[in-house]
Protein backbone atom coordinates (compact mmCIF):
# COMPACT_ATOMS: atom_id res chain seq x y z
CA UNK A 1 0.00 0.00 0.00
CA UNK A 2 1.24 3.18 -0.77
CA UNK A 3 0.85 6.63 0.99
CA UNK A 4 0.45 10.24 1.20
CA UNK A 5 3.83 11.51 1.57
CA UNK A 6 4.61 14.23 4.13
CA UNK A 7 7.01 16.87 3.50
CA UNK A 8 7.96 19.17 6.75
CA UNK A 9 9.71 22.92 5.61
CA UNK A 10 10.82 25.41 8.45
CA UNK A 11 13.63 28.10 8.39
CA UNK A 12 15.57 25.46 10.87
CA UNK A 13 16.73 22.05 9.88
CA UNK A 14 16.82 21.39 13.72
CA UNK A 15 12.96 21.85 14.05
CA UNK A 16 11.78 19.71 10.98
CA UNK A 17 14.73 16.57 12.36
CA UNK A 18 12.93 17.32 15.75
CA UNK A 19 8.87 17.11 14.16
CA UNK A 20 10.21 13.94 12.45
CA UNK A 21 11.67 11.92 15.22
CA UNK A 22 8.07 12.80 17.26
CA UNK A 23 6.56 11.37 14.07
CA UNK A 24 8.78 8.44 13.54
CA UNK A 25 7.58 7.43 17.03
CA UNK A 26 4.48 6.45 15.89
CA UNK A 27 4.24 6.47 12.05
CA UNK A 28 6.62 4.04 10.48
CA UNK A 29 5.55 3.61 6.50
CA UNK A 30 4.43 6.98 5.81
CA UNK A 31 7.70 8.72 3.74
CA UNK A 32 8.52 11.67 5.83
CA UNK A 33 10.75 14.14 4.45
CA UNK A 34 11.91 17.66 5.61
CA UNK A 35 13.36 20.55 3.64
CA UNK A 36 15.17 22.47 6.72
CA UNK A 37 17.16 26.08 6.06
CA UNK A 38 18.87 27.62 3.47
CA UNK A 39 21.05 25.88 0.75
CA UNK A 40 24.00 26.72 3.27
CA UNK A 41 22.13 25.41 6.00
CA UNK A 42 21.24 29.30 7.44
CA UNK A 43 18.12 30.36 8.54
CA UNK A 44 15.19 30.44 5.66
CA UNK A 45 14.03 28.09 3.27
CA UNK A 46 15.32 26.54 -0.03
CA UNK A 47 12.74 25.53 -2.88
CA UNK A 48 15.94 23.72 -3.95
CA UNK A 49 15.66 21.59 -0.82
CA UNK A 50 11.95 21.22 -0.75
CA UNK A 51 11.96 19.95 -4.90
CA UNK A 52 14.37 17.29 -3.49
CA UNK A 53 12.22 16.70 -0.56
CA UNK A 54 8.80 16.05 -2.56
CA UNK A 55 10.86 13.65 -5.27
CA UNK A 56 11.79 12.11 -1.67
CA UNK A 57 8.52 11.43 -0.08
CA UNK A 58 6.48 10.94 -3.50
CA UNK A 59 4.09 8.40 -4.20
CA UNK A 60 1.29 7.77 -6.56
CA UNK A 61 -0.96 9.39 -3.25
CA UNK A 62 0.39 12.42 -3.88
CA UNK A 63 2.16 14.86 -1.20
CA UNK A 64 1.68 17.13 1.50
CA UNK A 65 3.38 20.12 2.10
CA UNK A 66 4.07 21.48 5.87
CA UNK A 67 5.33 25.14 6.62
CA UNK A 68 6.43 27.27 9.46
CA UNK A 69 6.56 30.73 8.74
CA UNK A 70 5.45 32.86 5.11
CA UNK A 71 8.32 32.98 3.77
CA UNK A 72 7.99 29.22 3.56
CA UNK A 73 4.86 28.82 1.96
CA UNK A 74 6.05 30.97 -0.85
CA UNK A 75 8.67 28.66 -1.73
CA UNK A 76 6.78 25.58 -0.84
CA UNK A 77 4.43 27.09 -3.85
CA UNK A 78 7.33 27.87 -6.26
CA UNK A 79 8.04 24.11 -5.84
CA UNK A 80 5.24 23.01 -6.84
CA UNK A 81 4.54 25.26 -9.80
CA UNK A 82 8.10 23.90 -10.54
CA UNK A 83 7.51 20.43 -10.65
CA UNK A 84 5.57 18.15 -12.90
CA UNK A 85 2.77 16.50 -10.30
CA UNK A 86 -0.46 17.95 -9.93
CA UNK A 87 -1.17 15.73 -6.60
CA UNK A 88 0.68 17.75 -4.35
CA UNK A 89 -0.41 20.45 -2.04
CA UNK A 90 0.18 22.85 0.85
CA UNK A 91 -1.48 22.44 4.22
CA UNK A 92 -1.96 26.06 5.90
CA UNK A 93 -1.78 24.57 9.52
CA UNK A 94 0.26 24.42 12.83
CA UNK A 95 3.77 23.01 11.38
CA UNK A 96 3.91 20.35 14.53
CA UNK A 97 0.38 20.02 15.23
CA UNK A 98 -0.34 19.80 11.74
CA UNK A 99 2.18 17.11 10.20
CA UNK A 100 1.95 14.89 13.39
CA UNK A 101 -1.77 14.17 12.43
CA UNK A 102 -1.16 14.38 8.59
CA UNK A 103 0.92 11.49 8.58
CA UNK A 104 -1.16 9.47 10.85
CA UNK A 105 -4.39 9.62 8.56
CA UNK A 106 -1.92 9.27 6.02
CA UNK A 107 -0.76 5.91 7.93
CA UNK A 108 -4.46 4.61 7.58
CA UNK A 109 -4.08 4.35 3.79
CA UNK A 110 -6.25 7.54 3.50
CA UNK A 111 -5.95 10.41 0.32
CA UNK A 112 -4.38 13.22 -0.13
CA UNK A 113 -8.09 14.79 0.84
CA UNK A 114 -8.53 12.99 3.65
CA UNK A 115 -5.13 13.76 5.05
CA UNK A 116 -5.22 17.27 4.55
CA UNK A 117 -8.72 17.55 5.69
CA UNK A 118 -7.50 15.92 8.91
CA UNK A 119 -4.15 18.10 9.24
CA UNK A 120 -7.01 21.01 8.95
CA UNK A 121 -8.88 19.40 12.04
CA UNK A 122 -6.15 20.81 14.79
CA UNK A 123 -7.50 24.39 14.12
CA UNK A 124 -10.46 23.08 15.61
CA UNK A 125 -9.55 20.79 18.23
CA UNK A 126 -12.86 20.30 19.47
CA UNK A 127 -13.61 18.75 16.79
CA UNK B 1 14.78 53.72 -26.69
CA UNK B 2 14.49 49.56 -26.56
CA UNK B 3 15.82 47.55 -23.53
CA UNK B 4 18.70 45.12 -25.43
CA UNK B 5 20.28 42.29 -24.20
CA UNK B 6 23.38 44.42 -23.58
CA UNK B 7 20.95 46.71 -21.48
CA UNK B 8 19.13 44.18 -19.06
CA UNK B 9 22.56 42.71 -18.55
CA UNK B 10 23.85 46.37 -17.29
CA UNK B 11 20.66 46.70 -15.18
CA UNK B 12 21.15 43.20 -13.60
CA UNK B 13 24.84 44.30 -12.47
CA UNK B 14 23.82 47.92 -11.24
CA UNK B 15 21.34 46.29 -9.56
CA UNK B 16 23.96 43.78 -7.25
CA UNK B 17 26.72 46.71 -7.25
CA UNK B 18 24.01 48.74 -4.98
CA UNK B 19 23.10 45.47 -3.10
CA UNK B 20 26.76 45.17 -2.32
CA UNK B 21 27.68 48.72 -1.27
CA UNK B 22 24.57 48.97 0.96
CA UNK B 23 23.97 45.23 2.41
CA UNK B 24 24.82 46.77 5.72
CA UNK B 25 21.83 49.37 5.57
CA UNK B 26 19.27 47.14 4.06
CA UNK B 27 19.93 44.37 6.75
CA UNK B 28 19.50 46.69 9.45
CA UNK B 29 16.96 48.25 8.08
CA UNK B 30 14.92 44.79 8.11
CA UNK B 31 16.38 44.22 11.91
CA UNK B 32 14.57 47.25 13.02
CA UNK B 33 10.98 45.58 12.09
CA UNK B 34 12.23 42.22 10.92
CA UNK B 35 15.09 39.52 11.28
CA UNK B 36 17.81 41.49 9.88
CA UNK B 37 19.00 39.38 7.14
CA UNK B 38 17.12 41.02 3.93
CA UNK B 39 20.76 42.33 2.99
CA UNK B 40 22.42 39.42 3.07
CA UNK B 41 19.48 37.42 1.05
CA UNK B 42 19.87 39.86 -1.35
CA UNK B 43 23.48 40.32 -1.43
CA UNK B 44 23.64 36.09 -1.90
CA UNK B 45 21.19 36.56 -4.65
CA UNK B 46 22.23 39.08 -6.96
CA UNK B 47 25.43 37.91 -6.69
CA UNK B 48 24.97 34.51 -7.48
CA UNK B 49 22.39 36.25 -10.68
CA UNK B 50 25.34 38.22 -11.82
CA UNK B 51 27.87 35.34 -11.65
CA UNK B 52 25.17 33.67 -14.15
CA UNK B 53 24.47 36.03 -16.30
CA UNK B 54 28.30 37.40 -17.06
CA UNK B 55 28.96 33.47 -17.77
CA UNK B 56 26.25 32.80 -20.13
CA UNK B 57 25.60 34.38 -23.48
CA UNK B 58 22.08 35.38 -24.39
CA UNK B 59 20.06 36.60 -27.67
CA UNK B 60 17.08 37.57 -25.52
CA UNK B 61 15.91 39.65 -22.18
CA UNK B 62 13.70 37.07 -21.72
CA UNK B 63 16.00 34.47 -20.80
CA UNK B 64 18.48 36.75 -18.97
CA UNK B 65 15.06 37.48 -16.94
CA UNK B 66 14.76 33.86 -16.34
CA UNK B 67 17.83 33.00 -15.42
CA UNK B 68 17.74 36.06 -12.42
CA UNK B 69 14.27 34.23 -11.26
CA UNK B 70 15.65 30.94 -11.02
CA UNK B 71 18.93 32.35 -9.71
CA UNK B 72 17.21 34.69 -6.89
CA UNK B 73 14.32 31.35 -6.01
CA UNK B 74 16.65 28.95 -5.55
CA UNK B 75 19.71 31.35 -3.50
CA UNK B 76 17.91 33.76 -1.54
CA UNK B 77 16.12 32.33 1.39
CA UNK B 78 13.61 34.20 2.72
CA UNK B 79 10.67 35.67 1.07
CA UNK B 80 12.40 38.43 -0.77
CA UNK B 81 13.78 35.03 -2.99
CA UNK B 82 10.43 33.66 -4.43
CA UNK B 83 8.91 37.80 -4.46
CA UNK B 84 11.70 38.65 -6.27
CA UNK B 85 11.88 35.93 -8.73
CA UNK B 86 8.32 35.41 -8.81
CA UNK B 87 8.59 39.07 -10.46
CA UNK B 88 11.52 37.95 -12.50
CA UNK B 89 9.85 34.88 -14.11
CA UNK B 90 6.54 37.07 -15.20
CA UNK B 91 8.53 39.86 -16.51
CA UNK B 92 10.69 36.75 -18.43
CA UNK B 93 7.52 35.82 -19.99
CA UNK B 94 5.47 38.69 -20.60
CA UNK B 95 8.87 40.01 -23.05
CA UNK B 96 9.51 36.56 -24.32
CA UNK B 97 9.56 36.48 -28.26
CA UNK B 98 10.31 39.83 -28.58
CA UNK B 99 14.23 40.81 -29.33
CA UNK B 100 14.31 44.22 -27.67
CA UNK B 101 11.82 45.00 -25.37
CA UNK B 102 9.76 48.39 -25.81
CA UNK B 103 8.41 51.16 -23.47
CA UNK B 104 5.03 49.19 -23.90
CA UNK B 105 6.04 45.70 -23.55
CA UNK B 106 8.22 46.47 -20.37
CA UNK B 107 5.15 48.21 -18.94
CA UNK B 108 3.01 44.92 -19.28
CA UNK B 109 5.97 42.72 -18.07
CA UNK B 110 5.91 45.11 -14.55
CA UNK B 111 2.15 44.57 -14.73
CA UNK B 112 2.68 41.03 -14.79
CA UNK B 113 5.10 41.19 -12.30
CA UNK B 114 2.93 42.67 -9.62
CA UNK B 115 0.26 39.95 -10.32
CA UNK B 116 2.95 37.39 -9.46
CA UNK B 117 3.95 39.58 -6.24
CA UNK B 118 0.38 39.63 -5.27
CA UNK B 119 -0.19 35.88 -6.06
CA UNK B 120 2.79 34.72 -4.10
CA UNK B 121 2.42 36.93 -1.36
CA UNK B 122 -1.32 38.00 -1.07
CA UNK B 123 -0.02 41.70 -0.01
CA UNK B 124 -1.94 44.74 -1.69
CA UNK B 125 -0.55 48.37 -1.78
CA UNK B 126 -0.37 50.36 0.87
CA UNK B 127 0.64 47.00 3.17
CA UNK B 128 4.52 48.02 3.73
CA UNK B 129 5.99 45.90 1.16
CA UNK B 130 8.06 46.44 -1.95
CA UNK B 131 4.81 46.59 -3.70
CA UNK B 132 4.29 50.04 -2.48
CA UNK B 133 7.33 50.85 -4.66
CA UNK B 134 6.44 48.58 -7.64
CA UNK B 135 2.64 49.59 -8.01
CA UNK B 136 3.40 53.50 -7.70
CA UNK B 137 6.32 52.75 -10.50
CA UNK B 138 3.96 50.81 -12.70
CA UNK B 139 1.66 53.87 -12.55
CA UNK B 140 3.91 56.05 -13.73
CA UNK B 141 4.76 53.56 -16.57
CA UNK B 142 1.32 53.64 -17.66
CA UNK B 143 1.11 57.53 -17.88
CA UNK B 144 3.76 57.55 -20.00
CA UNK B 145 4.48 56.33 -24.08
CA UNK B 146 8.23 56.46 -23.62
CA UNK B 147 10.90 55.67 -21.13
CA UNK B 148 12.07 58.23 -18.89
CA UNK B 149 15.02 58.11 -16.63
CA UNK B 150 14.34 60.81 -14.25
CA UNK B 151 10.87 59.95 -13.50
CA UNK B 152 11.56 56.54 -12.93
CA UNK B 153 13.99 57.27 -10.30
CA UNK B 154 11.77 59.94 -8.24
CA UNK B 155 8.65 57.87 -8.49
CA UNK B 156 10.60 54.90 -6.65
CA UNK B 157 12.70 57.27 -4.63
CA UNK B 158 9.30 58.99 -2.94
CA UNK B 159 7.64 55.72 -2.77
CA UNK B 160 10.25 54.02 -1.10
CA UNK B 161 10.43 57.12 1.56
CA UNK B 162 6.71 56.83 1.84
CA UNK B 163 6.47 53.45 3.45
CA UNK B 164 8.39 54.90 6.33
CA UNK B 165 5.16 55.90 7.62
CA UNK B 166 2.97 52.92 6.66
CA UNK B 167 1.67 50.35 9.29
CA UNK B 168 2.84 46.44 8.13
CA UNK B 169 -0.05 44.37 7.43
CA UNK B 170 2.26 41.42 4.86
CA UNK B 171 5.18 39.93 6.28
CA UNK B 172 7.59 39.82 8.97
CA UNK B 173 7.21 43.29 10.21
CA UNK B 174 3.40 42.68 10.56
CA UNK B 175 3.81 41.12 13.91
CA UNK B 176 5.19 44.26 15.00
CA UNK B 177 2.02 45.98 14.10
CA UNK B 178 2.19 49.61 15.11
CA UNK B 179 5.58 49.25 16.16
CA UNK B 180 6.68 49.26 12.31
CA UNK B 181 5.63 52.74 11.64
CA UNK B 182 8.60 54.83 11.49
CA UNK B 183 10.52 52.33 9.91
CA UNK B 184 11.44 51.94 6.12
CA UNK B 185 10.60 48.83 4.60
CA UNK B 186 13.78 46.84 3.40
CA UNK B 187 12.15 45.29 0.54
CA UNK B 188 10.83 48.28 -0.62
CA UNK B 189 14.22 49.96 -0.48
CA UNK B 190 15.89 47.20 -2.48
CA UNK B 191 13.11 48.05 -5.00
CA UNK B 192 14.35 51.20 -5.11
CA UNK B 193 17.64 50.12 -6.17
CA UNK B 194 16.73 48.03 -8.93
CA UNK B 195 14.73 50.99 -10.53
CA UNK B 196 16.88 53.18 -9.60
CA UNK B 197 19.50 51.11 -11.55
CA UNK B 198 17.20 50.38 -14.41
CA UNK B 199 17.21 54.83 -14.58
CA UNK B 200 20.93 54.74 -14.44
CA UNK B 201 20.84 52.18 -17.81
CA UNK B 202 18.20 54.14 -19.34
CA UNK B 203 20.47 57.41 -18.92
CA UNK B 204 23.92 56.03 -20.53
CA UNK B 205 21.80 54.62 -23.61
CA UNK B 206 19.99 57.71 -24.25
N1 LIG C 1 3.70 38.67 1.72
C1 LIG C 1 4.52 39.56 1.16
N2 LIG C 1 4.15 40.22 0.02
C2 LIG C 1 4.98 41.11 -0.56
N3 LIG C 1 6.20 41.44 -0.06
C3 LIG C 1 6.61 40.84 1.07
C4 LIG C 1 5.80 39.88 1.74
N4 LIG C 1 6.48 39.45 2.83
C5 LIG C 1 7.66 40.11 2.83
N5 LIG C 1 7.74 40.95 1.78
C6 LIG C 1 8.87 41.84 1.42
O1 LIG C 1 10.07 41.15 1.71
C7 LIG C 1 10.91 41.94 2.54
C8 LIG C 1 11.69 41.07 3.50
O2 LIG C 1 12.56 40.24 2.78
P1 LIG C 1 13.57 39.25 3.51
O3 LIG C 1 14.08 39.89 4.76
O4 LIG C 1 14.60 38.89 2.50
O5 LIG C 1 12.69 37.98 3.85
P2 LIG C 1 12.15 37.42 5.27
O6 LIG C 1 11.03 38.31 5.65
O7 LIG C 1 11.73 36.03 4.97
O8 LIG C 1 13.30 37.51 6.22
C9 LIG C 1 9.97 42.90 3.23
O9 LIG C 1 10.64 44.11 3.55
C10 LIG C 1 8.85 43.11 2.22
O10 LIG C 1 9.11 44.19 1.34
MG1 LIG D 1 14.28 39.25 6.65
Amino acid sequence: MSHVGIVLISHSSKVVEGIKDIIRQVVHDVPVEVAGGTDDNDIGTSVEKVQGAIERAYSEKGVLLFFDLGSARMNAEVAIELSEYDNIKIADVPLLEGSYVGAVESGMGKSLEEVLESAKSVLNPNH
Amino acid sequence: MELQVQHALNWIEKTNEKIQTNKDYLSALDRAIGDGDHGLNMARGFQEAVGKTTSSSYTSVSDIFKDVAMTLMSKVGGASGPLYGTAFLKMSMAVKGEDSVSHERFTKGVEEAINGIIQRGKAKEGDKTLLDVWTPVLRMLQEQSDFEADSLENTAKSAMESTKDVMAIKGRAAYLKERSIGHLDPGSVSSYYLFASLAEVLKEGE
